[in-house]
C-alpha cells in the first residue's frame, strides 16, 4: 500500500460530523446478534464522554432486510423510515446516527431520491399522515454509529486502558478493517474516506495503536448480499464470499477484524464455524479463529470495559486470544453467567474451531 | 464434518501466475490469427453444431486463452467444419483452418 497516495484520497472524503446532540436509531438485527455493542456505544458517548444521545422506544427496523430481499417496495421502505424521521422531529433534534449500515445505506438513498423526485416525498408525507398522522422533517445530518466512534476516536484513547499493543511482543495489534458495502460504496461522499479507501475504522484503529492490515480482498463483500443469504439455495456463494476473504487475508496472520456492519459482524464471526465443520480450516491461531469485534466493542475493550459486560460471549469465534495479547484481565467463569448472577448452560463446542 | 445443506460454490477466478498459456503460444505461432478474436459470438451464432452440442468457437478461443484447456477441448470434437462461422466473422479470420490448427495444437484426434 502506498501510504501517502491513501492519504491525500482520504483527505477527499472528510465528513464535517457534528460533535453532539444526537438522535440514536438501533439496529433490529444487531440487537440480536450482538446486544451488548449498541449499550456499549450509548455507554461510551453518555458516560465517557458526556453527550447527548437520545432513544425512543417507538422506534421500528427500518425494513432494510425486507426491501433488499424484495419483500417491500421502496415506497413502504420510505413510509417506515419516514415515520423515524417524525420520531426525530418529534423529539427535537436534527443529527441522526444509525447503529446498521444497511439501514444508513437506506436512509442515504431516501434522502437522495427524494432530492430527486420532490413528489415522492410529497406522497410519502401524504402516506405517513394517513398511517399515522405524523408529519416529520428530514435530519440535516445522517450519520453512522461508526462515524461517532470514528468522531470521538482521540478523546476516547486518551481514556485507552488497554492500547492496541501485543503485551507479548510489545508490537501493534494486527487488525483487519471490514467495512459493510452500503457504508460508502452506494454514496462515496457519505463515508469518511470514500468507497476505495474507507479510513472511517483505520482511522479508529491506528488511534488506538493498532497496526491496519492491507490485503488483496480487503474491499470484498462479507458475503450476506441478503438473498445470497435469505435464500437456502443460494447461500453457498454467501459462505463462498467469506472464505475468498478468509483465505487472502490468512497469510497476514491478523490478531483481531473490526467491522462497522452488523451483517458483515454476525457472518464472518459465524462463518468461520461453518468453514470449520465443512471445509476443516481453522484462520486464527492454536486452533481458534480470529475474533471478529464491531468498532464499538474494540472502543469498550481499550477503554477497560469487562469483555463479558459488552457481550462477548455472543460471538462465535473466542475473544480469549485477543484479549491475552492485550494484556486484557477477564474472569474466565464468568463468561457464561448470566444477568442475575445465575450460571447459564456452556454451548456445544464445535468439532475443529475452539470456542473456550 | 457437517452437512448443511449448502457449501463453497467453486472459484471461476483466473489465478494468472498459475495459468499455463504454453500450448496457446504455440497456436499463435501455427495460427496468428486467433489474437484478431474480439469475441463478438457471430461464430456461436450461426454454429450448426452449437445448437445440439456444446460447440461454441468464441468461448473455445477464450478459454484456451486463459490455459483453461480442460473445458475447451472437448466441444471442438463436434465442429464439423462446415464453414459458417468464417464467412460471417467481422475479423476475416480463417475459423475453419483454426479449428484444425486447435485440433493439432492441442493432439485431438
Amino acid at each position: 500500500m502506498i501510504y501517502e497516495g491513501k492519504k491525500r484520497i482520504w483527505s477527499d472524503y472528510q465528513k464535517e460530523i457534528p460533535d453532539d446532540h444526537w438522535f440514536f436509531a438501533r439496529s433490529c438485527i444487531r440487537q440480536n446478534f450482538n446486544p451488548g455493542a449498541e449499550n456499549t456505544m450509548l455507554d461510551i458517548v453518555r458516560n465517557k464522554l458526556g453527550k447527548d444521545f437520545y432513544e425512543t422506544k417507538y422506534h421500528t427496523t427500518c425494513g432494510g432486510i425486507a426491501y433488499h430481499s424484495d419483500v417491500i417496495p421502496q415506497e413502504t421502505a420510505m413510509t417506515i423510515i419516514a415515520r423515524h424521521f417524525a420520531l426525530m422531529t418529534e423529539a427535537g433534534y436534527k443529527n441522526m446516527v444509525v447503529s446498521c449500515v444497511t439501514s444508513f445505506g437506506l436512509y442515504s438513498e431516501i434522502l437522495e431520491t427524494w432530492k430527486e423526485f420532490p413528489e415522492l416525498k410529497a406522497k410519502i408525507q401524504q402516506n405517513l399522515w394517513d398511517a399515522c398522522r405524523k408529519e416529520f422533517d428530514t435530519p440535516e445530518y445522517l450519520a453512522h454509529s461508526s462515524d461517532i466512534m470514528y468522531k470521538y476516536r482521540y478523546p476516547m484513547s486518551e481514556q485507552a486502558k488497554y492500547p492496541l499493543t501485543n503485551v507479548h511482543t510489545g508490537k501493534p495489534i494486527r487488525v483487519v478493517e471490514h467495512i459493510g458495502c452500503h457504508y460508502a460504496k452506494m454514496f462515496p461522499s457519505k463515508g469518511v474516506g470514500g468507497a476505495e479507501y474507507p479510513y472511517v475504522l483505520s482511522g479508529l484503529a491506528e488511534a488506538f495503536g493498532g497496526e491496519i492490515v492491507d490485503y488483496p480482498e480487503r474491499r470484498h463483500c462479507c458475503g450476506f448480499g441478503f438473498r445470497q443469504y435469505l435464500v437456502k439455495a443460494n447461500r453457498g456463494y454467501s459462505l463462498s464470499n467469506t472464505y475468498k476473504k478468509f483465505e487472502s487475508m490468512e497469510p497476514y496472520k491478523p490478531d483481531v477484524i473490526i467491522t462497522n456492519c452488523p451483517g458483515c459482524n454476525y457472518f464472518l464471526d459465524r462463518w468461520q464455524y461453518v468453514l470449520s465443520e465443512t471445509n476443516g480450516k481453522v484462520y486464527g491461531e492454536n486452533g481458534y479463529g480470529i475474533p471478529v469485534l464491531s468498532s464499538e466493542e474494540l472502543a469498550a475493550l481499550v477503554m477497560g470495559y469487562d469483555p463479558w459486560t459488552i457481550g462477548l460471549q455472543m460471538h462465535q469465534v473466542a475473544v480469549e486470544p485477543l484479549l491475552d495479547k492485550m494484556g486484557i484481565k477477564y474472569d474466565p467463569a464468568k463468561k457464561y453467567e448470566g444477568a442475575n448472577g445465575k450460571q447459564l448452560p456452556k454451548p456445544q463446542a464445535p468439532t475443529l474451531l475452539k470456542c473456550y | 464434518m457437517i452437512d448443511f445443506g449448502y457449501g463453497l460454490t467453486p472459484s471461476s477466478a483466473i489465478d494468472l501466475d498459475k495459468m499455463d498459456r504454453t500450448h496457446f503460444e504455440i497456436l499463435i505461432r501455427r495460427e496468428p490469427d486467433v489474437l484478431k478474436c474480439m469475441a463478438c459470438g457471430s461464430c456461436a451464432a450461426s454454429c450448426t453444431a452449437g445448437v445440439y452440442t456444446t460447440m461454441n468457437l468464441r468461448k473455445g478461443i477464450l478459454l484456451l486463452s486463459r490455459g483453461q484447456e480442460k473445458s475447451a477441448l472437448e466441444q471442438f470434437r463436434s465442429c464439423m467444419l462446415c464453414g459458417k462461422c468464417q464467412l460471417v466473422c467481422p475479423r476475416g479470420i480463417n475459423t475453419r483452418n483454426l479449428i484444425l490448427s486447435i485440433l493439432k495444437t492441442y493432439s485431438i484426434q
